[in-house]
């Protein structure tokens, strides 16, 4: 059903194009008597910082610094300097979508595009059962939009299937956090880190995916803190790193149990913290026994002093803390990486205390909130588990149904495209998600796309997962609707509207609460703001984990943020978890998770010897979508390169700018090369921004980890051959 | 203009661009960055250095001006080139010790960063240091940035028989009064004041 058009027609007529000067031209700049400034967050990345929207005429023409809000200080990244210009694209979707075969896609009116999306939906629902059709969300959407998402995937449409693009993002490290803590959140906010007195930074390209922590990594250090980065890639923090530790991509586990190891073998643990608030030690210490630091040294490339002086420093510190993100979580032991890492900080006694804590770095715009209240395939509103019937219970009654109405778990985001792929399921209605770019071996997505009976898409621009599509529905960008975020620290954040959406694109909320309607659900989505899904959101949510019930926008504004939980209008919201080692368990204790170390999904080989890894730049943001339309962040990155070490580079007979083919177990490509002594000489980076035949995700595989379904982005094997062109 | 002071400390620089960004959104030179962020060597590492204009106390830039465009404000601000004036000679980027100057071909007029005049004249930081995600650049007290870091901040740079002070510092490791860039200051000087 789904064929795309030829690519090439739909590339010139839908993009990306790029926008690089603001609207009206530079030289309407410097009129400020005509401009207003809108307080409101960076669409991208999940610090979520404050900034400044210059709106003149219903439109977004440039930027201020937001001084006063508290996280940035007015500090931004390329991606938020230039984020304005997003809306200037001439790719922007103004109007409905209808795929018109042979001819690419037509414009349709707003009647014709939602009746034949409600149509479909009923059709396929009525002949295959509502589980034939699969809803996907996304972590940028507002915490009403991904709230509003989940309800309508499973009273709606009656489906299972709702899960979004955060599965790609933090969730091992969410899994982990759920199965060891109780919480699924950062447990300190970022004023903790300049406090610690070690920070291991673990897997976290801090300075191109979450720029604005450097300066608080940074403040540690001027505190005089001690830095340790681990890292098949010297990122650019490394520069200042007191200790490197250049991890074997898949080996993350071998290296944390070999400094717990290290720990217990000198008696460096905490042995009152273990006793009062722990459970489990024991099992822990048998998983790291093996793991000396010779036989790690062997497995990491890791030296053996290096594993000595890590555990050393870590757990001679009164405050230590880890800061981890996509480089230990996108692995098929993505939650056993993040468990030995809490694993550490528990052995040691750094929790709940002033700079000492575990933390992951959520990367998503809205990765923290996005999946607290319900497009989780297993997740109910306040970060209820699906299962809990007590749980069940108390969100049917905030939403007026039976418990029985509400469908169980379904599908993880990645298991969705593979039952599409087998024709399980038969309709897909997507938002705020590219998954032919940002999926794990994108010729299978594409084969999956390709057999959907149906598939509608809520979005800006046309993606190139949209060129599959049936209907396109134009929706908002984040600028135009109202809405919470919720930060990397834990921070819900209010994001203002500051303009309309242009042409007859419509807010995204307006346009699933129509197509409830039309579904025959009207009476269960009566909402006329993005404020009335909020309330309704904040009674869901209470008594849940995620406690919003206390969060109003009012105090959003007043107060520049709440942390959750905030169970009451009167409480001052809780920025640091776990004070006094108070952990969210019925018995107070922290779960000590054993951990085993296994191979990745895709190992090493004769024919495929090199590891290859994947990540993200400084001015690209996840499929691209957004940011490869913003002129001047195109300019700084092009297009992808492959980065590789003189020495691999040498033996390849490769040199710098020359073209290399890089082939894995599933699909080749062919990049330039960029050699630099920063990367491991085993190793290859590619970033994954782009589509086609520069997408690295035609390269990476599907394999997931068995508990957080996240696909393995950080190591894949392959070949290298110099290419004639 | 306030106490406030220009800080620059290429050890805190990760090379986002941010700063190149932001000076280009500008509305006195719109489009244009006055601000350079360098790779020294992309091969060998990931350093990276921003360069602001220094704003020399006596500016080289303006000396060598044939044409006398290049003016200082009372607060030391060293100015782009006035327009009327400027007549496109390059004579000040090629004198500049720092490298600064950039003459834009369209524009015919000699460029560079005169510390966000518009924005400082009225209170509010520099743009690139407002922004910027890593305090490399930063505008601050000197007591502030003596307190909380462990680099000090010099304004004193030697170059042959040349030392120029700046109203722009530069943050050094702790111990370092002035900074030397050229080779001759390291090497002996006989007592006829003749290099050996």
């Amino acid at each position: 059903m789904s064929e795309r058009p030829p690519l090439q027609e739909l590339i010139e007529k839908y993009g990306p194009h790029t926008a690089s000067v603001p609207p009206g031209g530079w030289e309407s700049r410097g009129d400020h008597a005509s401009e207003t400034l809108v307080k409101t967050h960076c669409c991208f990345c999940g610090q979520q910082c404050g900034i400044q929207l210059k709106v003149r005429d219903n439109t977004v023409v440039g930027f201020e610094p937001w001084e006063e809000f508290p996280f940035n200080k007015g500090k931004l990244c390329p991606k938020g300097v230039k984020r304005y210009l997003q809306g200037a694209s001439p790719d922007r979707l103004l109007e409905p979508l209808m795929k018109a075969p042979g001819e690419g896609f037509r414009p349709a009116s707003w009647e014709e595009a939602m009746a034949f999306t409600a149509r479909r939906i009923q059709e396929i629902r009525a002949e295959h059962g509502p589980d034939s059709v699969a809803i996907y969300g996304g972590a940028s959407l507002t915490t009403e939009k991904a709230y509003l998402l989940g309800k309508f995937a499973r009273l709606a449409v009656g489906t299972r299937h709702i899960d979004y693009n955060g599965r790609l993002c933090m969730v091992s490290a969410g899994t982990a956090y759920k199965l060891a803590l109780g919480i699924d959140r950062a447990p300190n906010s970022w004023a903790d880190i300049p406090k610690a007195q070690v920070l291991l930074v673990a897997g976290a390209n801090v300075a191109e995916c979450a720029p604005i922590t450097t300066d608080y990594i940074w403040r540690c250090r001027d505190n005089g803190g001690k830095l340790i980065v681990a890292d098949p890639r010297m990122t650019p923090i490394t520069r200042n790193a007191d200790l490197y530790l250049p991890v074997r991509p898949g080996t993350d586990l071998a290296l944390y149990l070999s400094m717990l190891h290290v720990i217990l073998r000198d008696g460096l643990e905490d042995r009152a913290f273990l006793d009062a608030h722990t459970t489990g030690f024991e099992q822990a210490i048998a998983s790291s026994q093996r793991w000396d630091p010779l036989t790690a040294a062997e497995v990491t490339g890791v030296p053996p002093q290096s594993i000595e002086t890590a555990a050393h420093w870590f757990a001679e510190a009164d405050r230590a803390m880890v800061l981890h993100a996509r480089g230990v979580e996108h692995h098929s032991k993505g939650v056993e990486n993040c468990l030995s890492l809490v694993n550490l900080c528990l052995a040691t006694g750094n929790f709940g205390r002033e700079g000492a804590g575990c933390v992951m770095i959520t990367g998503q715009g809205n990765g923290q909130g996005g999946r607290e209240h319900g497009q989780k395939c297993d997740q109910l509103p306040g970060a209820r588990s699906i299962s809990d019937p007590e749980a069940r219970a108390h969100v049917a009654g905030v939403w007026g149904v039976s418990p029985d109405e509400i469908p169980h778990a379904g599908y993880s985001a990645v298991e969705i495209m593979e039952a599409i792929h087998r024709g399980e399921i038969k309709a897909l209605l997507s938002i705020c998600f590219n998954p032919l770019v940002s999926l794990p071996d994108a010729g299978f997505t594409q084969e999956a796309l390709e057999r959907l009976e149906f598939f509608g898409v809520v979005d800006f621009f046309l993606s190139e997962t949209a060129h599959f599509a049936d209907v396109v529905l134009a929706g908002s960008l984040q600028e135009e609707h109202e809405g919470v975020v919720c930060t990397a620290e834990g921070r819900v954040v209010h994001i203002r509207k500051a303009v309309d959406p242009p042409g007859q694109a419509r807010e995204d909320w307006k346009i699933y609460v129509d197509l409830a309607a039309r579904l025959g659900k009207a009476d269960l989505f009566p909402y006329t703001e993005p404020k009335d899904i909020f309330e309704e959101l904040r009674h869901a949510s209470r008594g849940g984990t995620a406690d919003y019930y206390g969060i109003t926008y009012d105090r959003l504004d007043k107060e520049m943020g709440v942390f959750w939980p905030c169970p009451s209008e009167d409480h001052p919201g809780t920025p640091r978890l776990f004070e006094g080692g108070h952990f969210h368990f019925p018995d107070g204790r922290a779960r000590i998770l054993p951990t085993e170390y296994r191979e990745s999904g895709d190992p090493v080989d004769a024919t495929f010897p090199v590891y290859l890894t994947t990540g993200r730049v400084v001015s690209q943001y996840l499929s691209g979508t957004q940011t490869r339309r913003i002129g001047p962040l195109v300019d700084q990155c092009p297009a992808p390169r492959v980065e590789m070490h003189p020495t691999l580079a040498a033996a390849h007979g490769l040199q710098d700018g020359d073209r290399v083919t890089v082939t894995t177990r599933r699909r080749a490509i062919t990049l330039d090369v960029h050699v630099v002594k920063t990367i491991r000489p085993d190793t290859v980076f590619i970033a994954y921004h782009w589509p086609d035949r520069q997408s690295a995700n035609q390269l990476t595989h599907r394999t997931l980890d068995p508990r957080s379904k996240i696909p393995e982005f950080k190591v894949s094997a392959c070949r290298l051959e110099k290419a004639i062109a | 203009m306030s106490e406030l002071e220009f800080f620059v400390d290429p050890s805190r620089c990760i090379g986002c661009m941010s700063c190149v960004n932001a000076c280009a959104e500008c509305d006195t030179h719109r489009g244009h960055s006055m601000i350079h962020v360098d790779f020294l060597d992309r091969e060998e590492s990931t350093a990276t250095v921003p360069f602001v204009c220094m704003h020399c106390e006596n500016p080289t830039c303006a000396q060598v001006c044939p044409a006398d465009a290049i003016k200082q404000t009372e607060d030391g601000v060293v100015q782009s080139s006035l327009k009327p004036r400027c007549v496109a000679c390059s004579n000040c980027v090629v004198a500049c010790p720092f490298g600064i100057p950039k003459m834009p071909s369209r524009l015919e007029q000699m460029m560079k960063c005169d510390m966000c005049y518009d924005r400082t004249s009225v209170g509010k930081k520099p743009m690139c240091a407002t922004v910027c995600p890593s305090g490399a650049l930063a505008f601050t007290l000197r007591s502030t940035i003596e307190r909380e870091r462990r680099e000090v901040p010099v304004n004193e740079f030697v170059f042959g028989r040349q030392t120029v002070r700046t109203k722009v510092h530069m943050m050094v490791p702790a111990g370092t009064a002035t900074i030397s860039l050229d080779v001759l200051d390291h090497l002996w000087i006989s007592h006829k004041g003749v290099l050996q």
